[in-house]
């Protein structure tokens, strides 16, 4: 009996800590999401989609040019922000004016145009890296080295685009607008170009986001339906536009999947994780973090 | 009788005589296949017409599609009986869900979230539940011993099949007509604009956006339970998840949201292009109709906001429409 405990505790912490781990990526991924609501006031629903246009990305610059990781990883990241950038001036700007839910859908409809564009491009086969990232052994637990980098990667990243925020002029801009969209243009801030700019960081943590994620899963056209509704609704969960609720709410997201995966099947995780989601959203529906009115 | 009622009636006419003229099974399946969505469309458009965008009709149409087809594998239940019960399960997950929605306004962006992860929910128990159903390989209902059993609701013809869902077809667009006409919608109207100002004015808004969200998911259940049983296989890829939930959407914007045939055109012209690239490029085809799909959907939504329907009966009519009664 006293041995079974001891193997349950441990499986009990190695998930967890990968709980943890996974909570990172989405943190990433849910920072990225938010920037783009709370400065533009728009969903991306197909921010998934872009991530597994930087995995193909990461794919081929690895694969077919052999670039090594870290040289192909910059160049994916200025890509995905291209592609972040773009969205907004072809999709988005033209809809800047018209009711949210227009928005929100035409970015569904970019949702199918990546979706079938990589299928129709790369086909349906699964791909990845071929890089066996060693398997850190700690006591009786196993942590792949895959996951801590990448968890080390995104908390990097968040700090980067924190400093940003706070330290230049831009970043105050972006924050300023998020504030007051009416009263900044008043106060000399292009609010075009910030909205650009914005996109194209967003787009950038997307394609850090796939770097690292395509470490860890294989890449086909199909992989962004297996993180994005999560994306979305830890965003929700932490308060759309709320940058630390989002932060919060990831690794409280992540830390159910990795539980309930622990007892049952990972899909239960999955379920946990949304039936949750929609309990919060009755108790605290605009978000873990806000004041209650 | 005015023009317009003749023209329904003749047009309900040649649909109803079109299979005992033309017998072509390929042709009358596509047709069957365009009913069913169709209807299943019309009931998404029910609520999609007043800003309730849900993205969790797929997980209603998944609920209708795997209840029956369960019921019917595993415990015996006809279609008949099953058909109603899965209905019912769509109908308490609706209000389970839109219950506290409506209660603490989640409305915009909020909503469409909340029902992407019902959506989201129902895909992933199907896929969990693996033992009683298949999991991501699909399902299959078992077949009644001969080809056609009125019990089991299982016709090998396509002519029952597509008289089927003409049949329900018509439900579809004479409950969007009852709704169109009714008190509700007004209620519904003022409630998409405004909801304080639409409760100040006496409208009950819970109980209003409950009675569209409750049809609209009883119907798209059917939809999913009709699909089943006509494709005898059901995967959780083509009938629960966000997918078939944004393909709903997409279709219904197509066609036109604000029109009761909108949802059909949607329909008619999905397919078609569905299964004109399917013939025309054959295997090498996958991926390029979504593709169409999502780049017209992205242009629709930027120069046609009415969809197709909408937009061409605009410029046929010079002043706004007024609800005719006769």
């Amino acid at each position: 009996m006293q041995a079974f405990l001891d193997v349950f505790d441990i499986y009990f912490l190695e998930a967890v800590i990968n709980g943890i781990l996974l909570g990172g990526v989405l943190a990433l991924l849910a920072l990225g999401l938010n920037l783009i609501f709370g400065v533009i006031d728009v969903t991306w629903i197909c921010y998934a989609e872009l991530v597994m246009i930087g995995m193909y990305g990461m794919y081929y610059l690895v694969q077919y040019y052999h670039l090594p990781y870290w040289a192909a990883a910059p160049l994916v990241i200025l890509l995905v922000a291209l592609l972040g950038a773009a969205l907004h001036f072809l999709v988005i700007a033209p809809l800047l004016t018209a009711p949210p839910i227009n928005q929100l859908l035409a970015t569904g409809g970019v949702l199918f145009i990546l979706q079938s564009f990589a299928t129709v491009a790369f086909g349906i086969d699964f791909r990845n890296l071929g890089i066996r990232l060693p398997v850190l052994a700690l006591g009786d637990m196993n942590f792949s080295y895959a996951r801590l980098l990448s968890f080390g990667a995104a908390l990097i990243g968040m700090i980067g685009v924190y400093l940003f925020m706070t330290k230049t002029f831009t970043g105050t801009a972006i924050r300023a607008i998020a504030q007051d969209r009416q009263i900044m243009s008043l106060m000399g801030v292009d609010a075009k170009r910030i909205y650009l700019i914005t996109s194209a960081i967003g787009g950038g943590l997307a394609g850090l986001a796939a770097c690292l994620l395509v470490l860890q899963y294989d890449v086909h056209p199909f992989v962004g339906l297996s993180f994005g509704p999560v994306t979305f609704l830890i965003c929700v969960l932490g308060g759309l536009g709320n940058f630390i609720g989002g932060f919060v709410a990831a690794f409280v997201f992540a830390e159910i999947i990795s539980l309930g995966g622990l007892f049952s099947d990972l899909e239960w995780g999955y379920v946990l994780a949304f039936a949750f989601f929609i309990i919060m959203m009755f108790i605290r529906p605009a978000g873990l973090l806000a004041r209650r009115s | 009788m005015n023009r317009q009622v003749i023209g329904w009636i003749v047009g309900i006419a040649a649909l109803i005589a079109l299979p005992f003229v033309h017998r072509d099974p390929y042709h009358l399946h596509l047709l069957v296949l365009i009913l069913i969505w169709s209807f299943a469309y019309t009931s998404w458009s029910i609520m999609g017409r007043f800003g309730l965008v849900s993205l969790g009709h797929g997980g209603f149409m998944g609920i209708g599609a795997y209840v029956t087809a369960l019921l019917w594998n595993h415990v015996g239940i006809s279609p008949w009986i099953g058909i109603p019960l899965s209905m019912v399960t769509a109908g308490v997950l609706a209000l389970i869900v839109a219950y506290p929605c409506f209660r603490f306004r989640i409305t915009g962006h909020y909503f469409v979230l909340v029902t992407l992860a019902l959506s989201g929910i129902v895909l992933q128990v199907i896929t969990a539940t693996r033992d009683w159903t298949g999991g991501s390989l699909g399902y299959t209902p078992q077949r009644a011993g001969s080809g056609r059993s009125l019990f089991a609701l299982q016709f090998d013809d396509k002519i029952t099949w597509y008289l089927i869902a003409l049949g329900v077809w018509l439900v579809g667009l004479v409950v969007w007509r009852w709704i169109d006409h009714s008190m509700s919608r007004h209620a519904m109207e003022a409630i998409s604009e405004d909801e304080d100002a639409a409760a100040a004015a006496g409208v009950n808004v819970t109980a209003e956006k409950l009675k569209i969200t409750l049809i609209s998911a009883l119907m798209t259940a059917l939809a999913g339970a009709l699909y089943c049983q006509y494709q005898m296989f059901i995967s959780p890829d083509t009938v629960s998840g966000i997918a078939v939930s944004l393909q709903m959407v997409f279709a219904v914007i197509v066609g036109g949201v604000y029109v009761s045939l909108g949802p059909t055109i949607g329909a008619i012209i999905t397919i078609l292009l569905a299964e004109f690239l399917r013939i025309g490029f054959g295997t090498k085809a996958v991926g390029w109709d979504n593709l169409v799909y999502g780049i017209l959907l992205v242009l629709f939504i930027i120069f046609l906001p009415k969809g197709i329907l909408g937009s061409v009966l605009d410029k046929f009519r010079t002043q706004p429409k007024v609800p005719q009664r006769s």
